[in-house]
Formats: C-alpha cells, sequence, structure tokens
C-alpha cells in the first residue's frame, strides 16, 4: 500500500501557482472567486461599451447587427452568470465560515471543485469570441430561435454547454453552503442569533439547490434539440412555450439569487455605520424566507405577452404585486436602522446608501409591470432594460460594491483608500443615473431593446446620446475602483483587526485572518455576538478587548485539511465532457478517463 | 472521506456528509420533477404514431420495474449486514443490487431497441422525445448507481469498507432507494396511466 499512498500523496505547498492549484482553504477560494468574477465583470462592461457606442446616434454602422446580437446575449450571460452569482458566492465563501465561527466549510475540496467547474464553465461559454459566433439568441433565448434552423452557429451550443458546467458549479456550492450553515455553527449560534448575512446565504443557497436543476432540464432539453434532433422546442411536433416556462421557474428565483446576497450586506453594513443593532432582525429574517418561497409563483409575469388568457394573468400580477411586500418591509428595516443612528459615511455606507435608493426605483417600476396590462405595453422596449438595471446594477452592484469596501480589510488586512473609494462612488452613482434612467423614457415612448440600430425621426437621438455618455461616466468610475483595488491590496493603509467597530464574529480576529480561522472555536451567547463581547456593559460603555484572536497561537497546531490535486483534476474532467458535443467524441473519453481519475483519487486520497 | 469535519462535532449531530446527499436528493426532485412535468404536458400532442398504447408492454415493464423495486430490499440487506459486521453477507447483498441494477438497465436497452424496431426514435414524434429523455436519465442514474455499488464492493474486497464506515454505505443506499422510489412514480405516470 505504500506506492497506493506515495501515487495519491497530497500536496504539500500552500504557496506559489501550486498553493493556488490545489488549495482548499475558504479564504483563498473566495479570492479566486473575486478575482475571476471582477474580471468577467470588465469584460461585461466592455461588451456594455461597446452596445452604447453603436446606440449612440441613429442609423450607426459602428457594429454589425450580427455582432450586436452576441454583444447583448454575452452582456447579460456573463454580469448575471459570471460576475453577480460568483460575486455573491465570493462573499459567502470568505464570510460564512468566519461569521459562523467555524474553520472551513463542510466540505473543502468540494468547495475547490466548484470554483474550478465555474472557471472553466465561463471559458466554455465565451469560446465563441475565438470564431465570432458567439450565443445571439438573447440570455433567455426563447425557442424556436435557437433551433437549428434560426441558430445554424456554434453559439447556443456553447450557451447549453456553457450554463450546464456553470449550473454543476453552482449546484455544488450551495449544497456546501446549505449543510455548512446547518452544521458548522460554533457552539451557542442557534438560527436566530445567525449574522444576516449568513442567513441571506442560507436562503440562496436553498434556492440555488431547486432552482438549478430546472434549468438543467431546459438545457438538456434544447441540448438534445440542437445535437440530437428531439423535438421538444420545436414549433410543429413540440412546444415552444415549454422552454419560457423552464426559464422562468428558474429564472424568477435566480433575480432573488442575484439580489439576497446584497440585501444581506447592507443589512450588515448599515447597523455597524448606523452604531445600532438591524432594526427589526427577525423580520428581516422572514422577509427573506417569505420572498424565497413567494419566487416560485411568479414566474409566469415574464410571459404575459404570449397570450396565457385572463385568469393566468390575474394571478400572476397578484402575486408579483404581493412579493414587493416582503421587500418592501426590508427597506423600511433599513431605514429604521438608520433613523436616530450615530451615521459614518464611509464608501461602504454610502454604497449602501445608494443601493436603497436605486433599488427602490428598480422595484418601483418592477410594480408597473407586475401589472399584465401595462406590462404588455413595456414588453421588450428600454423601459425592461431600465428596470433590470435599477435592480442588478442599483442594486445587486452597488452592494457588491459596498460589501468590498467593508469586507476588503478583512480579506488583506489593507483599508481601501476612501477618498478613491467616494469618487469612484460618485461616479458610478451618476454615471449610473444618467445610463438607465433615460431608458424608462425612451421605453415608454416604444423604443425596442435588442435592436442594433434605430432611424433618427423617432425622438429617440437625444437620450440615447445622454445614455452612452453617462456610461463612459460609469466606466471611469469602475477604473477608479480597480485601480484602488489593486493599489490598496499592497499600499493601503493597514487596517487592524476591527476597523469599523463591527458586530460579527469575523471581526473578532486577526486581518487577514490565520489559515484555521479561529484558534479556539468561540461560545456565542447572542444575536451580534462579536458586539456584546466588545460591549459587556451596553452600547454606551467602553470596548473590552476580546481574547479569542488567533495571533498569538501560532505555536498552537491546529489540523486544517491539506491542499488536494483532485478538485482541480475532476473539474477538467467535468469541462472535458462538456465540450465533448462541439468538438470530438475523443475529448469525451480523456474527460470520462479524467472524470474518473479525479473521482477516485479524490476518494482514496489520504488525510495527510 | 477524513476532511470534512473540521475542528468540531456538528451543530445538528447529523453527519455531513448524510445532510448533503439529502440536500442532493431534494435537488434532484426538481431536476425528475422538470422532467416528467414535460412529459405530462406533450403526452397528448403527437400528431403521429407510435403512440404509448401501441408499443408498450405493461407486463415487460412490470417485471423489470419488480426487479428494481427488489434491489431496494437487496441494498437494505446489505447495509444491515455492514452495521452489525457481517462482510461476507454485505458483499453477496452487494453483488445482488448491483445485479438487479444490471438487469434493469439490460431490460431498459432491450426496450429501447424494441421501440426503434417498431419505429418510436428521438424524432419520430413528442412522445419518443420526451419517453426515451426520461427514461434515458433515469437510467442513467440506475447506471451510477451500479457503479457506485461495484466501487463499495471493491472497497469491501480490499478491506476499506470496515463496519465503523457503514455510512458509506448508508449514502448510496440512499441514492438508490430514492432512483427506485422515481421509477414508482415514472413507471405510474408512463406506463399504467393512460393518456
Amino acid at each position: 500500500m505504500a506506492s497506493l499512498s506515495y501515487i495519491l500523496r497530497r500536496p504539500t505547498s500552500e504557496y506559489g501557482v501550486w498553493g493556488w492549484l490545489t488549495t482548499v482553504d475558504h479564504k483563498k477560494i473566495g479570492t479566486l472567486y473575486m478575482v475571476t468574477a471582477l474580471f468577467f465583470f470588465l469584460i461585461g462592461g466592455i461588451e456594455a461599451i461597446m452596445m452604447r457606442a453603436q446606440l449612440a446616434t441613429p442609423d450607426s454602422t459602428v457594429i454589425s447587427a450580427d455582432l450586436f446580437n452576441q454583444l447583448f446575449t454575452m452582456h447579460a450571460l456573463t454580469m448575471i452568470f459570471l460576475a453577480i452569482m460568483p460575486l455573491g458566492v465570493a462573499f459567502f465563501n470568505w464570510l460564512v465560515p468566519l461569521q459562523i465561527g467555524a474553520r472551513d466549510v463542510a466540505f473543502p475540496r468540494l468547495n475547490a471543485l466548484s470554483y474550478w467547474i465555474y472557471l472553466f464553465g465561463a471559458i466554455i461559454l465565451n469560446l465563441g469570441w475565438f470564431t465570432a459566433t458567439s450565443p445571439n439568441a438573447g440570455w433567455f433565448a426563447y425557442a424556436n430561435l435557437t433551433s437549428i434552423q434560426y441558430s445554424p452557429t456554434n453559439g447556443m451550443d456553447y450557451y447549453v454547454l456553457g450554463l450546464l458546467v456553470l449550473g454543476t458549479s453552482s449546484l455544488i456550492g450551495a449544497m456546501n453552503f446549505v449543510v455548512t450553515i446547518i452544521n458548522l455553527r460554533a457552539p451557542g449560534m442557534t438560527l436566530i442569533r445567525m449574522p444576516i448575512f449568513t442567513w441571506m446565504a442560507f436562503i440562496t443557497s436553498i434556492l440555488l439547490v431547486l432552482a438549478i436543476p430546472v434549468i438543467t432540464i431546459g438545457l438538456i432539453e434544447l441540448g438534445f434539440d440542437r445535437f440530437f434532433n428531439t423535438l421538444f422546442f420545436s414549433s410543429a411536433a413540440g412546444d415552444v412555450l415549454l422552454w419560457q416556462h423552464l426559464f422562468w421557474v428558474f429564472g424568477h428565483p435566480e433575480v432573488y439569487i442575484l439580489i439576497l446576497p446584497a440585501m444581506g450586506m447592507v443589512s450588515e453594513i448599515f447597523p455597524t455605520f448606523s452604531r445600532k443593532p438591524l432594526f427589526g432582525f427577525p423580520v428581516v429574517v422572514f422577509s427573506g424566507i417569505a420572498i424565497a418561497f413567494m419566487g416560485w409563483s411568479v414566474w409566469a409575469h415574464h410571459m404575459f405577452a404570449t397570450g396565457m388568457g385572463p385568469v393566468p394573468d390575474s394571478v400572476f400580477a397578484a402575486t408579483t404585486m404581493a412579493i414587493a411586500i416582503p421587500t418592501g418591509v426590508k427597506v423600511f428595516n433599513w431605514l429604521a436602522t438608520i433613523w436616530g443612528g450615530n451615521i459614518r459615511f464611509t464608501t461602504a455606507m454610502m454604497f449602501a446608501l445608494g443601493f436603497i435608493a436605486l433599488f427602490t426605483i428598480g422595484g418601483l417600476s418592477g410594480m408597473t409591470h407586475a401589472a399584465a396590462p401595462s406590462d404588455l405595453q413595456q414588453t421588450d422596449t428600454y423601459y425592461i432594460v431600465a428596470h433590470i438595471h435599477y435592480v442588478l446594477f442599483g442594486g445587486s452592484i452597488m452592494a457588491i460594491f459596498a460589501g468590498i469596501y467593508y469586507w476588503f480589510p478583512k480579506m488583506y488586512g489593507r483599508l481601501l483608500n476612501e477618498r478613491l473609494g467616494k469618487l469612484h462612488f460618485w461616479l458610478v452613482f451618476i454615471g449610473m443615473n444618467i445610463t438607465f434612467g433615460p431608458m424608462h423614457y425612451v421605453g415608454l415612448i416604444g423604443m425596442p431593446r435588442r435592436n442594433y440600430m434605430y432611424p433618427t425621426d423617432m425622438g429617440w437621438d437625444f437620450w440615447n446620446m445622454v445614455a452612452s455618455g453617462g456610461s463612459i461616466i460609469m466606466a471611469i468610475g469602475v477604473l477608479v475602483f480597480i485601480h484602488n483595488f489593486y493599489r490598496s491590496a499592497r499600499k493601503g493603509e493597514i487596517s487592524g483587526d476591527d476597523p469599523w467597530d463591527a458586530r460579527t464574529l469575523e471581526w473578532s480576529i486577526a486581518s487577514p485572518p490565520p489559515h484555521y480561522n479561529f484558534a479556539e472555536i468561540p461560545t456565542v451567547t447572542s444575536g451580534d455576538a462579536f458586539w456584546h463581547q466588545k460591549y459587556p456593559d451596553g452600547d454606551k460603555g467602553v470596548p473590552h478587548p476580546v481574547p479569542s484572536g488567533g495571533e498569538d497561537h501560532d505555536e498552537v497546531h491546529i489540523e486544517m485539511p491539506r491542499p488536494s490535486f483532485y478538485p482541480l483534476i475532476t473539474g477538467i474532467g467535468i469541462a472535458l465532457l462538456g465540450l465533448t458535443l462541439v468538438t470530438h467524441p475523443i475529448v469525451g473519453v480523456v474527460g470520462i478517463i479524467t472524470l474518473l481519475w479525479g473521482s477516485y483519487g479524490w476518494m482514496l486520497e489520504p488525510a495527510e | 472521506m477524513h476532511d470534512e469535519n473540521v475542528g468540531h462535532a456538528t451543530t445538528t449531530g447529523l453527519d455531513n456528509r448524510k445532510m448533503l446527499m439529502w440536500v442532493f436528493l431534494a435537488s434532484d426532485c426538481l431536476f425528475f420533477g422538470s422532467l416528467i412535468s414535460t412529459y405530462m404536458v406533450m403526452r397528448s400532442q403527437s400528431g403521429v404514431g407510435p403512440l404509448p398504447g401501441d408499443i408498450f408492454d405493461i407486463l415487460y415493464t412490470s417485471v423489470s420495474a419488480f426487479v428494481l423495486l427488489m434491489s431496494s430490499l437487496t441494498m437494505v440487506l446489505s447495509l444491515a449486514a455492514l452495521q452489525r459486521g457481517d462482510h461476507k453477507n454485505t458483499r453477496i447483498w452487494l453483488l445482488a443490487t448491483a445485479f438487479l441494477g444490471a438487469v434493469f438497465l439490460g431490460g431498459q436497452y432491450y426496450e429501447f431497441t424494441v421501440f426503434v424496431a417498431e419505429g418510436l426514435t428521438l424524432s419520430t414524434n413528442i412522445f419518443g422525445t420526451t419517453f426515451f429523455v426520461l427514461t434515458g436519465f433515469h437510467g442513467t442514474h440506475v447506471a451510477i448507481g451500479v457503479m457506485m455499488l461495484l466501487s463499495m464492493y471493491g472497497a469491501s474486497v480490499l478491506g476499506k469498507l470496515p463496519q465503523s464506515s457503514s455510512l458509506n454505505l448508508e449514502l448510496v443506499g440512499l441514492y438508490w432507494h430514492f432512483v427506485d422510489i422515481v421509477w414508482i412514480v415514472i413507471f405510474t405516470i408512463v406506463y399504467l396511466i393512460p393518456s
């Protein structure tokens, strides 16, 4: 057996390239997720800028119709699946174990696997750029536009295979976090004492576990139609509307998958910078749960224009309006948290406040298309584009920026520069309103989305030029952020362990945290656990030093999982399998062998 | 297997891996739920034959369904044997379970070839499309289950499946029973209830 354990030995280096390739540390995986997702955020932004360049003037010919179709499809796919979702997961990885007082997630190697599959899925989805045949049927890819007849290039194949691979990644990651949050909480951390961000991570993970299989089936059926001539979405023998149902049964929980982590982040930020506990903590939690439940009953509001009939239209209009209630409750909870608080306008706080303002605008425009009659007027116009950007950019992205400014010191031990941060905030906040605000108007006066060119006599010229100008302001804001991120990670001001006087357990340990997180697993006796340890005499008291930390325990040997090659190998196997149908069967054979090698090595490798 | 409990016992007392399997099965419910829904939506939309009434051999499929159901029994016997440290019977019942699973798969393969010979393929009509994809994905689940059972058998022969790791076998069992239950649903909806 000696030779077997030699073959299956685990990597020893935790540094350098191999350290990153074989890591199972949730913090390193969180960093990998964040850097990769920010990279794709830039790619998606470049795609958007190219579209705005084309749309700035009427009858423009900067970009061809075909390239424009690829750009709007890939912009949405990139921003949703390659940027916002994985940015949420980056925070789950970094924060959930720290917030619940755990040393890692429940399945460290599965966690690494989920990152590698995400990376490979992102590459597969983008392969089309190398042959100028990216997916071009829109991100929700309505049948039968996606059939071989109407999409003869490889583009929609990359869509099917890329999203299938990415779905596997999300599913594995989400299962891991469900188990971690249920099962790895520190002693005394009951569910109601659990930090609000971890709560939202929990709800999001459950949504992912249940929503991903639905889109998986939709994609499998579409893939069978394209590769094996089945008839699922054939207009003659199948049912083109079935795709819309499957897509939106996944798609609407998906929008809550995109926004709930953002809500969790701002729900941590407001209490810290208002120096007050989160107002109505249990209500915020139950609103999150209510949103997750009701999110399953609203999908057909994306389909009013398909002519479902008055009864389904009314039912889905009513459920859609109802889901605004728990969302509105949360907004009021945040406002009540700030109310009367001792407010500090840090960059993180400003982004969080911007989130409330912009997300509320997006929510209100959402209400206007919950009503089926007015939705019929708005469907497929720029009004919808304005709505989704107010909730996804004004909502998710603003909150994610807030989260980055807030938790960056915990991740790198250094503060992001506040002066550049505020410049970043104002550029993005103003630029985003200049870009997406006018889209409400041009949409309502009839400008259809997804047209690469518009004639000059429609009254749309001025506001399109304004929107394109706004997108440049936003882009400059993002460049300021990238500069700030890059500079501060190396030369930023040293932050200390608890720069914001914060409330949750991640701030009780060193910044950046040691690889084992907690030298001693803390015992939790209340919500906002770290706050009550710091201020045993109440909020007005003097902070007491809290002795959990971790710096002085380097001599303590804490057994942590060793790095492993097998998540990467298994991920490569899955990626090769995913590529089989667009390459050659031999790739599939190699993929299966690699997958078996990865999974049996995984099972058999020794712990040491 | 050793990595999965870092530092301290679990909050609920349930093993992490067991909880992971339950969460996965919840997800798989939606997977089959979507496939079965597709079948239900499309079941009476085929314009041309062959239709279910033309080619189903209920008796034949009942026998193979019975075979698959019996494999759940042998699975339980195998786990019970391991839990009392009886490795010989563990292996016998493991092989029996894998064998019954393989018989089911063989039966499905034969059924597919008969249907194709009678003119039903993936692209004949929407019944062929939905039927083959639904039952095919179930068959894939069974095939993965058989692989897992044979891996467990291999581990047992190599002495790597001691009584103390009976949880490993229990997890394979959970998956196996789930796949059985899904077949009961598919068999009822696809074969027994006429459209």
